[in-house]
């Protein structure tokens, strides 16, 4: 056993407002500048819909994330091999076609317009090239399903449901929607990390961001090809990659990342997982059922006393092994099995997790419409059974809560629906109180990092 | 897997500096966002190098409740995109004017000594005039000192004053809750002057008339924490996930704890996302579904079920049993006037006894008269305003029969309109015969019973009821059914759920609303069936429960202080205070474009004689002024100074006199009120100040004809004016004037419509460089704005700039007016003052039907003397007349002497003629002297207010601030930590400790009446022009054909081969109305445009592709802008959400000839719905943004067009 802590998270999608605070959050502070105008590292897509940059789900077209040839896994972009042949040409690298030219208006015109027979108007212009042009796309182009013939019915996950239930989705009274915020999945195994030429990305030890160090990056933009999720950038003004740090100074100074921070429907969760590094490789490598399953069966419980002990001796922390057995993404991912993986399939083992949305649940028909399959594409790997547990879960402990606070659902039924979804009544209790009540500080649990420690190394001439 | 080997090489780590200095910061300020907003949030300002760098939310609320949803974080994309704004190239950094009027006004003072002579020769130059009017808009922006604008704006303020009378000075701010200061400062200027403060609440269409109606409250709201104690929540044209971005959590959340959760759509709106279940009700026409409901919860919860609990709460907090006269007709009876205690020989004598009302004592078997009433209140009885039902004259218990079903009765037939059919239906109501003093018997039955009959409660009586459900009468399912497009069985769903939440858990029942039904011209009636769903079920004044409207910023915690400040009442007795909408109908002429009323709103057939349910609105809107009911400026065609003057050189020596001089002329009508001749040139309002907001673009409805007729440039309006001939009340001018504004000057950050298109663009600070306040109705912690940096470039505050304005003003003054001069001020009948019980009856003195008495049957007449010469010292000093009258607001009051006293010692005061007053000559003044002397922030002042309560109530309130006797509150205290408010008699929420603020659970728990005629909430409005507009019931009127709004008479689809669609301004995503839509973070997370969004289907009948150019348009106007293809949009209509600035990426119209096309504005034109002007009686007596028509504009249809290209 190889015990590791990963600061990790989870997003509620059954609250997201789909509001953007989160990106406008991360942008005022990490990407407001110079060849990162159109870097998202958070961004917030509609679903169904095609995403930032555009279809990026698509990995015959991008070529993400690994895939398993018999025992081995390979990056599908690049492969050890063809690192060197693909170095200064990436034949599925995205184009600014498929992310969108930034651009500002000439707004100095409204004050600088001479006296003449119309209204001056600021036009859009573009910032890299200065001139005037008519901006066609965007990083959130489709939000609430604008252009939903053109975007929402392209989402690649409709792949998975049939063309009748394809066309009923697009009727209004059938018509579903929700938001999908996404970050770095600060992997476990990292499609980026692996794939840089100049061993500039690393993980950390303590706490796994995976971070593409600025002095040692060359720009060959392997981690943007590689990276399933489309989450590294290319920076065309320093001629460098960059990515999501998960605000890496905050954490260290005990706070949030600024998008957790930010998030006004307070739908995001961080803390530490504790999971054995010895099985990264089967979760990674598992079968296309159980990819769910076998991410969550590496995952270690941070109460019992063999993972204690073990983790001692692996070097972790008493204080972090506090903040394990405090952490809200221990209890959603691991203790309750709300939370799930965006696309494992893509094998690289994402440390963020998602609570699928029930919500909304019933249409003026009475039927349910959100579609399973549909969400089993993004959060099943292909497996309906760890969506459905968690939807499943989800609506007993509603149950639960109308049985307390109107009592027009009896006893009977809630302790059925509790039940079937494998849910005490204590645990029940415990899922709502961190859906509703959790404050800041029950849904952020920072662990220390130590900064003293790496300071001190600093200072020492550490190598 | 050799990447998460442990990373130990600290010289490899050490390149992560790079970011975490990025992050370094140097300085945390707390500040909000003072745009027009409801968020109310508490933000944390970075600052590093003296630069502001972003912001953070604050999430330090104090708990109210561990039982609730924290209120961290509050923020949303918009207020954390507000750094942007600092440093943008949009950023008004310097004081600009127009070329053309700067160079005349250099000729002119340097042919002119003196600056008011210089602006004079300008003016009075009808050529120069239209030269600068002409080039607004149309860029020719210069750089000017702040100096010389000064001078031009005093100049030119003096003038004014002169010439034509304080009053054609308007200033026009929005709510001012958000930043109080700011709003304040401005106002205060004006009133020192003379000068009219317009208002917004009413004129954005925010105002929901149903709750004045109602309640007699302009609004008061459940905080949004309280949605969480909801256990169903009904949310109605209102998109929470959008538009309440930093509240949405307490509902997401709510629904985890068990709420069930119903929204009414007609889109698949984001809110809907959260919906147990979404009706898509057909756009503006929620009142059928309402009304059935109603059908509904009537016929099972209280006829087949009589359910104790919702019959008692009838009984005690509506006005349901109040006896209801019928009125004979000629087919039967038609439901009247309540009947009058004094009618009855036993309460023949009682004091105000017309204003007293009778209920049916059922153990005495007798009507008897409860206290409570607008009668009690303006009563010299004291204790007796409560709503123990107890009888007014021996006090003996009152238990009141809901119905006479329940006693000896006869059965009548009542006519009853049906306005969905145009026709009167007969239904028999139980009627008892009441003898009157005057010998008469009268029939009688209950409010109840006459609601029982209009809903269509099948009780087995004669007369056209439906037989079940399904049957098609108003007001079954059955008949909402075609018009919501929703299948009928979902209402009786929805209200079974709703009558057996309400009985399961005490009335936890709330109707989330908004203005996708508060901007239709019908909304009242929509809010009125929506409000009684809440009141047939105990759902108003508990936690939990309620009408939770939220539309604009209308809460002003610490509002006695303030108002006090805000409208100079501490120097002088009378402001001038408008009600926006009659002010821009009239005056941009929107008036003119419109034929009568009766054309689209449907009204009884039989009217009596002197109707005011006929006609144009235009002539309701002349009676409304003469009668006092609504405010009017200018008032009259003269300067009210030169009549002061004039009445005295003809002898009148007192006030009095000089009032009765006034009324004199005004009988003999060689003095007109302005508002029956507007477009003469002595009647225009010829300056306008415009700050915090955007009066020309985003909230103009009517925009076109404000750039027509105010400010006399290019507009793009080709309708006709068709009034002609069909006003009777008001002069016809042919042609209409055009330019009726001398000078437009707006204090602005950034150069939005309103900035561009005016004369003087001052440099106004952002919230990030200023000190102000911030309240809100969507939480209950109160908020400072502070600066984070010094004021950039030459920008400087709002009260700074108002304080120069008025230095300047008071220097020119000094040659102008070196005495004081006297100002006659009218006013109308103002609620919350006796003037609630002056007109029984609509009576109009200009005919001779009753005396012109001033503050009775006409607008009340004030002298008033404005010592000009020394504004600048009454702007910066908080004056005497607090110290002497005390403070109140909502007919609350206190005596403040020791703490004005205590202020002259422990804060800073300035010295003047060798008085000394607290100081206001700083924002951060003004804010502490806010705090110390209101209820909310003071606890000593709430407990001295409940205690005055007490005695007009008769009832122990006190209690409700005793523990709270301590409480004071700072500027830096809220600094250091949001600040919750407290409990205060001003407002009808209860804060108490672990408590979220729900409206109107005093009134339910401590029986403090309502302000209303019967001091019950009302089911039934009993007012005559009420009666003929048949709202005295709750109904459903239809929306206003297309047709008949003549928005496309000029404009016809064939030629054009576009498509007609209903065009829809919801509140937006990317924006704060305009405010934030012009950021590079909103602009790219939108589509760099507000796009017109069109349902799929629709597009492709045009031919239009998503992201394709559009034109839309109609008489009014035209908008170009790229089209949002979407499923997500029902057919026929098409959605712009407000507010988009013509100034940011409008392309030009092809189908106006080439011309800049407009903003959403552009296509609308408001319409004021007549009945709502009425006044002098009761809750229907005016007040500031409480009470009036309201500027809706939700019924404007378009024509919608695609455009191959596009030429900027």
């Amino acid at each position: 056993m190889d015990v590791r802590a990963q600061l990790s998270m989870v997003f509620h999608l059954d609250k997201c407002l789909g509001c953007h605070t989160c990106s406008v959050a991360c942008k005022n502070v990490w990407t407001d500048r110079r060849g990162a105008e159109y870097m998202w590292w958070n961004n917030v897509e509609t679903k169904p819909g095609t995403g930032f940059p555009t279809q990026w789900e698509d990995q015959d077209a991008y070529r993400g994330g690994w895939e398993r040839t018999g025992d081995s896994l390979q990056l599908r972009s690049t492969g050890r091999a063809r690192v060197v042949a693909n170095i200064f040409h990436h034949p599925h690298l995205p184009t600014i076609d498929d992310y969108y030219e930034p651009w500002t208006y000439e707004y100095e015109r409204l004050f600088t317009a001479p006296q003449q027979d119309d209204q001056p108007t600021a036009r859009p212009i573009s910032l890299i090239t200065g001139k005037p042009m008519v901006p066609e796309a965007g990083p959130n182009w489709d939000d609430d399903l604008g252009g939903s013939p053109v975007y929402a019915e392209h989402d690649p996950n409709l792949a998975a449901l049939t063309e009748i239930e394809r066309r009923e989705l697009f009727a209004i009274e059938r018509l579903v929607f929700f938001y999908l915020p996404r970050t770095c999945n600060h992997c476990l195994n990292p499609a980026c990390v692996a794939a840089c030429p100049s061993g500039a990305i690393y993980k950390r030890g303590e706490d796994g961001i995976v971070l593409i160090d600025q002095s040692r990056c060359r720009g060959w933009r392997s981690c943007v090809a590689a990276c399933p999720y489309k989450k590294s950038f290319y920076n065309w003004a320093s001629g460098k990659s960059e990515k999501c740090i998960l605000c890496f100074p905050r954490i260290e100074s005990g706070q949030a990342p600024a998008c957790f921070h930010a998030c006004p429907g307070r739908v995001r969760y961080l803390g530490v997982l504790l999971y054995d590094a010895d099985r990264i490789r089967p979760a990674a490598s598992a079968n296309a059922g159980s990819l769910v399953d076998a991410q969550r069966s590496m995952l270690l419980d941070p109460f019992d006393p063999a993972v204690i002990a073990e983790a001692a001796r692996c070097g972790i922390a008493p204080s972090t092994l506090d903040a394990a057995r405090r952490s809200p993404v221990d209890r959603f991912v691991r203790q309750w099995k709300l939370a799930l993986p965006l696309h494992p399939e893509f094998r690289t083992v994402p440390m963020l997790f998602y609570v699928p949305p029930l919500s909304p649940s019933v249409a003026h028909d009475g039927e349910a419409r959100v579609s399973v399959k549909y969400l089993t594409s993004l959060f099943g790997g292909g497996d309906e059974a760890p969506v459905r547990y968690a939807l499943r879960k989800e609506a007993a402990v509603r149950a639960s809560r109308r049985a307390a606070t109107v009592g027009d659902v009896d006893r009977a039924t809630v302790d059925r629906l509790l039940s079937d979804a494998e849910c005490s009544d204590a645990e029940a209790d415990a899922i709502y109180r961190m859906t509703t009540l959790a404050t800041a500080g029950d849904r952020f649990v920072v662990p220390p990092t130590f900064r003293e420690q790496a300071v001190e190394m600093l200072h020492e001439g550490g190598r | 897997m050799k990447w998460i080997k442990d990373e130990t090489r600290a010289s490899l780590r050490r390149w992560e500096e790079l970011y975490r200095q990025r992050w370094q910061h140097d300085r945390v300020v707390r500040s909000t966002h003072g745009v027009n907003c409801t968020g109310g949030c508490s933000w944390n300002i970075y600052v590093k190098n003296g630069i502001v760098t972003w912001e953070m939310q604050a999430t330090d609320y104090p708990t109210i409740d561990p039982a609730l949803p924290p209120h961290e974080p509050r923020g949303c994309p918009r207020g954390i995109s507000a750094s942007s704004y600092l440093y943008s190239p949009l950023r008004v950094k310097h004081p600009y004017a127009r070329g053309v009027l700067l160079d005349a006004w250099e000729r002119a003072r340097a042919a002119f000594k003196d600056p008011v002579e210089a602006w004079a020769s300008m003016v009075e130059n009808e050529d120069l005039r239209r030269q600068w009017q002409s080039a607004r808009g149309k860029g020719g922006l210069r750089r000017a000192s702040w100096d010389t604008l000064l001078e031009l704006i005093a100049a030119s303020t003096i003038y004014t004053i002169k010439t034509h009378g304080p009053d054609r000075i308007a200033g026009f701010s929005p709510i001012p809750a958000m930043s109080m200061v700011s709003y304040a400062s401005g106002a205060r200027f004006l009133q020192l002057i003379g000068g009219v403060s317009m208002s917004f609440y009413d004129w954005y269409c925010d105002l929901p008339n149903a709750s004045p109606e109602t309640w007699g409250e302009q609004t008061d709201v459940p905080e949004s924490a309280d949605w969480y104690n909801a256990r169903l929540i009904a949310v109605a044209g209102s998109n929470v996930s959008m538009t309440r971005t930093p509240d949405a959590h307490f509902a997401a959340e709510a629904r985890h704890n068990g709420t069930r959760m119903w929204v009414f759509s007609p889109d698949v709106s984001q809110v809907s996302r959260f919906a147990d279940e979404w009706m898509p009700i057909a756009a503006g026409q929620d009142g059928a579904w309402w009304m059935a409901v109603n059908h509904v919860l009537l016929t099972e919860f209280h006829h087949t079920r009589r359910v104790p609990a919702f019959l008692d709460y009838c009984k005690r907090y509506t006005d349901s049993p109040y006896l209801v006269e019928l009125q004979p007709t000629s087919r039967g009876y038609r439901p009247g006037r309540l009947l009058r205690a004094n009618a009855l020989d036993r309460y023949a004598k009682a004091e105000n006894g017309a204003w007293k009302f009778l209920m049916w004592d059922a153990p005495s078997s007798q009507p008897k008269m409860p206290i409570g009433s607008v009668g009690f209140r303006w009563g010299t009885e004291a204790g007796k305003w409560n709503l123990q039902l107890q009888d007014g004259a021996d006090g003996s218990p009152i238990d009141p029969l809901l119905t006479f079903l329940d006693g000896d009765h006869e059965v009548v037939d009542v006519e009853l309109d049906d306005f969905s059919a145009t026709r009167t239906l007969q239904r028999g109501v139980p009627a008892k015969r009441i003898a009157c003093a005057d010998g008469r018997t009268v029939l009688v039955t209950t409010v109840y019973d006459v609601l029982m009959a209009q809903y269509g409660v099948n009780r087995g009586l004669s007369g056209e009821y439906p037989s079940s459900e399904d049957d098609d009468a108003p007001y079954t399912p059955a008949w909402a059914e075609p018009l919501i497009g929703v299948p009928r069985d979902a209402i009786v769903r929805f209200a079974r759920e709703w009558g057996e939440t309400a009985e399961r858990t005490g009335g936890r029942c709330m109707i989330v609303i908004g203005a996708g039904i508060n901007h239709w011209y019908h909304a009242n009636l929509t809010y009125r069936a929506a409000i009684h769903s809440l009141l047939f079920c105990g759902c108003v004044g508990v936690n939990g429960g309620g009408l939770a409207h939220y539309v604009g910023q209308e809460k002003l915690a610490p509002m006695e202080p303030w108002a006090a400040i805000a409208f100079a009442r501490d120097w002088l007795p009378a402001p001038r205070l408008q009600n926006s909408p009659s002010w821009h109908y009239v005056h941009s002429d929107q008036w003119r474009y419109e034929g009568a009323f009766t054309d689209y709103q449907p009204v009884p057939a039989d009217q009596p004689r002197g109707t005011i349910a006929e006609g144009h609105a235009m002539d309701v809107q002349v009676r409304a002024v003469r009668n006092g009911w609504l405010p009017f400026y200018p008032q009259f065609n003269r300067n009210p100074i030169d009549i002061v003057r004039d009445a005295k050189a003809r002898g009148a020596s007192t006030p009095d006199e000089v009032v009765a001089r006034v009324v004199a002329d005004l009988k003999e009508k060689t003095l007109r009120f302005a508002v029956e001749d507007p477009d003469a040139p002595e009647n225009w309002p010829r300056l306008w100040f415009i700050w915090r907001g955007n009066a020309i673009m985003a909230s103009a409805k009517g925009h076109e004809y404000f750039l027509k007729h105010y400010l006399g440039t290019h507009h793009n309006a080709i309708a006709e004016d068709v009034a002609a001939g069909v006003v009777h009340e008001a002069e016809w001018r042919a042609p209409a004037p055009q330019g009726k504004m001398d000078l437009v000057i707006d204090l602005n950050f950034r150069m939005d419509t309103s900035a561009l298109y005016s004369d003087i663009v001052l440099p106004a600070v952002t919230w990030y460089e200023k000190a102000d306040l911030n309240s809100t109705d969507m939480h209950t912690f109160i908020h400072p704005l502070a600066p984070a940096v010094a004021p950039c470039w030459e920008a400087k505050s709002d009260w700074d700039i108002f304080k120069a304005i008025a230095a300047r003003f008071s220097e020119l003054a000094g040659t102008h007016f070196p005495a004081p001069v006297e100002d006659v001020v009218a006013s109308p009948l103002a609620h919350d003052t006796p003037a609630e019980i002056a007109q029984p009856d609509i009576k109009d003195w200009s005919t001779g039907e009753v005396e012109a008495i001033p503050g009775k049957t006409m607008p009340g007449l004030r002298v008033v003397s404005r010592d000009y010469a020394n504004v600048y010292r009454q702007f910066v000093a908080f004056g005497p007349l607090v110290r002497a009258n005390g403070l109140g607001a909502h007919g609350t009051q206190y005596d403040v002497t020791d703490v004005y006293d205590e202020a002259l010692v422990t804060m800073p005061t300035v010295e003047w003629n060798s008085h000394r007053y607290p100081s206001l000559a700083v924002d951060e003044q003004v804010c502490n002297v806010i705090l110390k002397f209101a209820t909310v922030t003071n606890g000593e002042l709430a407990y001295r207010s409940y205690k005055n309560m007490e005695r007009k109530v008769g009832l122990p309130l006190a209690h409700l601030a005793e523990g709270n006797r301590a409480m004071r509150m700072s500027f830096t205290d809220l600094q250091a930590q949001p600040h919750r408010i407290g409990n205060s008699p001003m407002w009808s929420g209860l804060t108490g400790e672990r408590r979220a603020y729900a409206p109107f659970t005093y009134n339910v728990e401590c029986l403090v009446p309502w302000r209303t005629l019967t001091g019950r909430q009302h089911l039934y409005l009993d007012h005559p022009g009420y009666l003929q507009f048949g709202e005295h019931v709750p109904t459903f009127k239809p929306k206003p054909l297309p047709a008949a709004q003549a928005d496309l008479a000029r404009t016809g689809s064939a030629e054009w081969k576009a498509l007609e669609l209903n065009f829809l301004t919801a509140h937006g995503k990317w924006h704060i109305h305009s405010t934030f839509g012009d950021t590079p973070p909103m602009t790219t997370l939108s589509r760099g445009i507000e796009p017109l969004w069109v349902n799929d289907a629709d597009a492709a009948a045009m031919g239009v592709d998503d992201d394709d150019w559009v034109e839309v348009f109609n008489d009014h106007g035209v908008i170009v802008t790229r089209a949002a293809v979407s499923a997500r949009i029902p057919r026929g209509v098409c959605v712009q959400y407000h507010s988009p600035e013509r100034t940011l990426a409008v392309p030009k119209s092809p189908a106006r000839g080439g011309r800049r096309a407009g903003g959403h504005n552009s296509v609308t034109r408001t319409r004021l719905k007549p009945n709502l002007m009425i006044g002098g009686y009761a809750q229907f007596t005016y007040h500031f943004n409480y009470w009036g028509p309201v500027g809706c504009n939700r019924e404007t249809q378009v024509l919608v067009r695609r455009l191959a290209s596009v030429d900027w």
